[in-house]
């Protein structure tokens, strides 16, 4: 399973290792090392926004909102759809790998998992806390390698508001829970 | 031998004759002979000028998907688009990328095909959003038994701008009146903030209100008196903008030379989200393109046979020195616009409206002129300065009609009652004059839903 995948490391700081050193074979590097890596910095990403923007400003200092329709309200745009947000500028500037925030109880019904590697993963990762899943899949005649992680409940503004939400499937949500996952997905080069 | 020979020379001649005259055509890129059929109602302007979407002639699909996105890119991104290329790049959504092809434009918007263009230029059947929506029923039980054709006709959906349609904004506009209390247009951008644009040479014509005797006429030039006057009276001499502002334009030799007819470039000085709106509506599209200037006579709406050959240009409505907006937001539709709607306007209650705005008989801003709606003001950001500006470029505001609800409707009126009135194909055509005689249901069923929502806990207390 062989990737061209050097463009991409760069993006996230791993060209460094790769380049410079005329003795190393440049082979490139794995998938699940690359989707780990990249789901690393959205996990992180994530975390700091939703800690220290939302639950920081909109729940505990409660100076400003956070609402769905963020530019109606003057808001600011919830952790889902800055994560999703992201995933849309990422997929217009590159298809060397995509990615998407998914549930078993989305608040919006395009979330909910569509192929099988989807429904699989996510009802590994709910059944299995702390674990990734991986997989091959094949969607429209391209083989994918897809990675599914979970997706936790780290700050009481996440479970508040899905357990609120109106078109919220589940209301039942606690602190630490996974309520869905991130999956990333990089194409076989043919 | 000889009879033969003549023949073939005729047919070489002839041969030689035709692809001269095709290549010409081709260049000049100014004739019907290559184009495969009629082109849409809303690409017609510029319909001999074929390098406008083929701007490759070796170019396949995407270089006509880049011709779509360069000039409508803006307001798909105003407009929020529901259905953004992402959503069907995304690898998971492969499967509806095979159904409806959205990645590009084209899919549903084939040019050159008017036996199958409908309405908004859309050249697939109706009921397209079955083909990813076909389950709604499980997530909205109140959609079942409703037709797809109707989605996006019967006032509820668009397929690209639901600003004003998605649920939580009709949930929050509810129960509102047919007129609300505090109805009112937005006040356009005071003229000393107009100074405060970046390209404003404000150095050369501080904000400092000016009369005849300021006027700074070279003695050289032969002025009317009238257009002193006129001036006196506007905006321009309000500001501080004095006639060599407009008429002294820098020559490449760096001199200063006086125009008498100055071009748009000298507007746009000050005037740059205008202009822009200008040159990307119906009004300026074919200057932008490098065309001649879009006259009445080539639309094909109903356009007066007295102004048929007149150029539109910026003075075209605002009129060189007077630049009366009062004018331009009527009269100067009216000289050309002849359809029914606008013929009607004259009888209607929001011409009453204005009426009594102009002649001091109600508040500023309070009646409803033609650019009330269709060239709405909005907040618009001019480098780092947000002004209220006029909408100069119709495309923003005006098909499908719904795109008016926020901008222009929802000042004055209430959001059910907005959308009723403009789903209302007859209402629309006298110019609103009565009620609207169509009901869109999309309130109704947001209100079931609330209920529905708010029974189980009125009924857990």
């Amino acid at each position: 399973m062989r990737f061209k995948l050097l463009g991409l490391a760069g993006a996230i700081g791993l060209s460094t290792v790769l380049s410079g050193c005329s003795e190393t074979k440049t082979t490139g590097i794995e998938p699940k090392f690359m989707t780990d890596a990249l789901f690393k910095v959205m996990e992180a990403d994530r975390t700091v926004y939703t800690k220290l923007i939302i639950g920081r400003l909109a729940k505990k200092e409660k100076v400003i909102k956070a609402s769905e329709h963020w530019k109606d309200e003057k808001a600011l745009v919830l952790p889902a759809q800055m994560f999703r947000y992201g995933a849309e500028r990422v997929a217009e500037k590159t298809s060397d790998f995509s990615y998407s925030l998914l549930s078993l109880w989305p608040v919006n019904k395009q979330n909910k998992p569509k192929t099988d590697v989807e429904k699989a993963g996510l009802k590994f990762i709910a059944e299995n806390p702390g674990k990734n899943f991986y997989a091959d899949e094949e969607l429209g005649g391209q083989k994918y390698f897809t990675a599914v992680y979970p997706d936790i409940a780290v700050a009481g503004a996440c479970i508040s508001c899905h357990n609120e939400h109106k078109d919220s499937p589940r209301t039942d949500f606690k602190l630490g829970e996974v309520m869905g996952g991130v999956v990333i997905r990089i194409p076989f080069k043919s | 031998m000889q009879k033969l020979n003549k023949i073939w020379l005729v047919w070489i001649i002839l041969t030689l004759s035709s692809v001269m005259y095709l290549s010409y055509l081709l260049i000049a890129d100014s004739s019907e002979v290559f184009s495969p059929g009629k082109i849409s109602h809303a690409h017609h302007q510029v319909e001999m000028q074929c390098s406008t979407c083929h701007t490759d002639p070796l170019g396949g699909a995407d270089v006509i998907q880049e011709a779509c996105v360069n000039c409508h890119s803006d307001e798909l991104k105003v407009s929020d688009d529901s259905h953004p290329k992402s959503k069907f790049t995304d690898p998971r959504n492969v499967s509806r990328v095979k159904e409806l092809d959205a990645r590009v434009c084209v899919t549903c918007h084939t040019e050159h095909r008017p036996e199958i263009t409908s309405k908004m230029g859309v050249t697939i059947p109706q009921d397209f959003c079955f083909k990813c929506h076909s389950d709604i029923e499980e997530d909205r039980p109140s959609h079942a038994g409703m037709k797809f054709a109707d989605c996006a006709t019967a006032g509820c959906h668009n397929y690209h701008d639901n600003r004003a349609l998605y649920e939580d904004f009709l949930e929050k506009h509810i129960d509102e009146p047919k007129n609300l209390k505090m109805a009112k247009n937005k006040t356009i951008a005071d003229v000393h903030k107009m100074t405060a644009v970046d390209n404003y040479p404000v150095d050369k014509y501080p904000f400092k209100k000016l009369t005849h005797q300021n006027i700074d006429i070279p003695s050289t030039v032969n002025a009317d008196a009238l257009i002193a006057e006129d001036w006196s009276m506007t905006a321009h001499a309000q500001a501080g903008v004095n006639c060599t502002a407009c008429h002294e334009v820098r020559q490449k030799s760096g001199e200063l030379k006086w125009i008498d007819i100055p071009a748009r470039e000298v507007c746009k000085t000050c005037h740059i989200s205008e202009v822009k709106g200008f040159l990307t509506g119906k009004h300026g599209m074919r200057l932008n393109l490098g065309l001649s200037a879009m006259t009445p006579g080539m639309s094909l709406i109903p356009m007066k046979s007295t102004s048929h050959n007149k150029e539109l240009t910026c003075n075209s409505c605002h009129g060189a020195h007077k630049f009366d907006v009062k004018h331009a937001a009527v009269e100067a539709c009216l000289n050309c616009h002849n359809d029914k709607h606008s013929q009607n306007y004259k009888s209607s209650s929001h011409y009453k409206t204005w009426y009594m705005e102009i002649n001091g008989q109600r508040n500023k801003d309070s009646g409803v002129s033609c650019a009330t709606c269709h060239m709405p003001r909005k907040e618009t950001f001019v480098g780092e300065h947000e002004l209220i500006l006029s909408e100069h470029n119709q495309n923003m505001n005006l098909r499908p009609n719904d795109k008016m609800l926020r901008s222009v409707c929802m000042n004055c009126h209430g959001l059910g009652f907005s959308i009723n009135a403009l789903a209302d194909e007859k209402l629309v055509k006298n110019n609103f004059n009565g009620l609207p005689q169509v009901h869109v249901q999309s309130i109704d069923l947001v209100k079931q839903r609330l209920l529905k929502r708010r029974k189980p806990k009125e009924g857990s207390q």
